[in-house]
């Protein structure tokens, strides 16, 4: 069985349509890349399976039950966790605090210490600077943070907004192959991506967004061969 | 005013007791266009506050064109003919694409008829023409980055200084900075450019400068400096060419 599908998902902003009819699988054990120009809705299709914003029309679910209705901290309890843009981190806050608050819910906070185990282990810088204040430490760092954070939360479904953004090419390359990692060790995870190469490459399938509506989907490598995918997306 | 351009000697900023930049020369010829690159906190934008007066240096020179600009607030500065953009675009959201180009171009005309139409020589130039009455809140961000170009521009910069203006977009959208970037040069503007993406940097750069922890660590032509195993070992983590 599929772990989450969208639906026929509807999201706008007042008048300003975001996703049209959205239909999108995540199959168990998988990588999915999300990629598509800037504004096309990918951020904004993570916010719906978060349960951030209400989809007006269409459904969400994950094992079979409906996730739409829920609201975020339910869906985090259920293991469908988000690592948001920008990182969002708690500057003040120590790294070993930060990674706290991600094992905050019920079903995460009784594993706590071996969820630290494996995040300190997947990331050894965060265990080196544990006691430091979060928002002292470099950008690549503070991506690790809250992809570690996010562990904390020990989800079914990682789903990463732009893990890569304003990194150093050797932070990348480590990024995406802690995510293969990740997903190695039996997570599910979407990716959205600007990094259209890396992220086409990294996963196993793929689907390209365009104002809105998946306009393309299959197999990442074969994307990354598609004419118009080259043209629009990886400037060939 | 004599055209030497930018030069930097001995630049030191210190934070508290961390070390920011360390005695970090660099020099950019009128007509050059110089890639700043390495890893994440390794002081690059902290170069550009100090260039720009957002910082005072700890110690060093900065000379632009013959005139110190040590000391010197930002204003001042951008009138000397230096202008830099940011890493986090922040435009008035609610003022149109066109007005917030006027704004840079208050710099140099104190008349609104003028800068009016001085700005909109602007925007068509970075190809915003078609978003020239839309509010910068409506602009994608692809639109915002030429938005942050664009002010700079309207500045009428000798020298511009780019943070990391192709970050957060996919590689068709950065193909078409690229290509406004060789325009902006063409116009006459050097360009002291910061950025990650190397395919980018490699093919704009008429010399790279590499910094790390604060310090100069390579320097050269941009082929060279991407085999420099000191920079793959710093910054970028394998060969460049011929990757993916």
């Amino acid at each position: 069985m599929s772990l989450l599908i969208l639906r026929g998902v509807d999201v706008a902003y007042g008048d300003l349509p975001a996703l049209t009819g959205v239909d999108l699988v995540i199959e168990p054990g998988e990588i999915l890349s999300v990629v598509g120009a800037n504004g096309a809705g990918k951020t904004t299709m993570l916010r719906a399976i978060s349960g951030l914003l209400r989809p007006r029309a269409g459904e969400i679910t994950l094992d079979g039950a409906r996730l739409d209705r829920l609201p975020s901290h339910a869906v985090v309890e259920r293991g469908v966790v988000q690592v948001p843009e920008g990182r969002k981190i708690f500057p003040s806050l120590t790294v070993l605090e930060n990674l706290e608050l991600g094992s905050y819910t019920a079903a995460a906070r009784p594993h706590r210490r071996e969820s630290l185990d494996r995040v300190l282990g997947l990331f050894p810088i965060l265990a080196e600077r544990r006691r430091q204040a979060a928002g002292t430490m470099s950008g690549g760092q503070q991506q690790m943070l809250a992809i570690g954070r996010a562990l904390m939360a020990r989800p079914r479904l990682l789903m990463l907004d732009e893990p890569s953004l304003g990194l150093a090419p050797k932070i990348v390359q480590e990024i995406f192959r802690i995510i293969g990692e990740i997903n190695r060790a039996g997570t599910t995870v979407l990716l959205v991506e600007q990094n259209t190469r890396q992220a086409l490459a990294l996963a196993g399938r793929g689907y390209v967004l365009e104002n809105g509506r998946v306009v393309l989907s299959g197999v990442g490598r074969d994307l990354l061969d598609n004419e118009h995918v080259q043209r629009a997306y990886l400037g060939m | 005013m004599s055209g030497t351009g930018l030069e930097i000697r001995g630049l030191t900023k210190r934070f508290g007791g961390l070390v920011a930049v360390n005695r970090f020369d660099l020099a950019v010829a009128p007509g050059e266009i110089v890639g700043l690159i390495g890893p994440n906190g390794a002081g690059k934008t902290t170069v550009f506050h100090l260039v720009a007066g957002f910082h005072g240096p700890s110690e060093g020179l900065i000379h632009f064109d013959g005139v110190s600009l040590v000391g010197l607030k930002p204003h001042a500065i951008c009138r000397h003919g230096l202008a830099r953009t940011f890493q986090l675009v922040q435009p008035f959201a609610g003022l149109t694409t066109l007005e917030n180009v006027m704004v840079g171009a208050f710099n140099r005309v104190g008349d609104v008829a003028k800068a009016r139409v001085r700005a909109a020589e602007i925007v068509d130039f970075v190809g915003l023409g078609p978003r020239r009455d839309t509010p910068a809140r409506h602009l994608t961000l692809a639109d915002r980055k030429r938005l942050e170009v664009a002010r700079g521009l309207a500045t009428e910069p000798r020298l511009l200084l780019l943070d990391e203006v192709m970050s957060g977009l996919n590689p068709t959208e950065i193909e078409a900075i690229i290509g406004l970037i060789r325009r902006i040069h063409s116009r006459g503007v050097s360009l002291l450019i910061i950025e990650h993406v190397m395919r980018a940097i490699l093919a704009l750069s008429h010399r790279l400068v590499v910094l790390h922890h604060g310090e100069k660590i390579a320097e050269g032509p941009p082929a060279a400096v991407a085999r420099d195993p000191r920079v793959i070992e710093a910054y970028l983590g394998e060969a460049v060419e011929e990757t993916r």
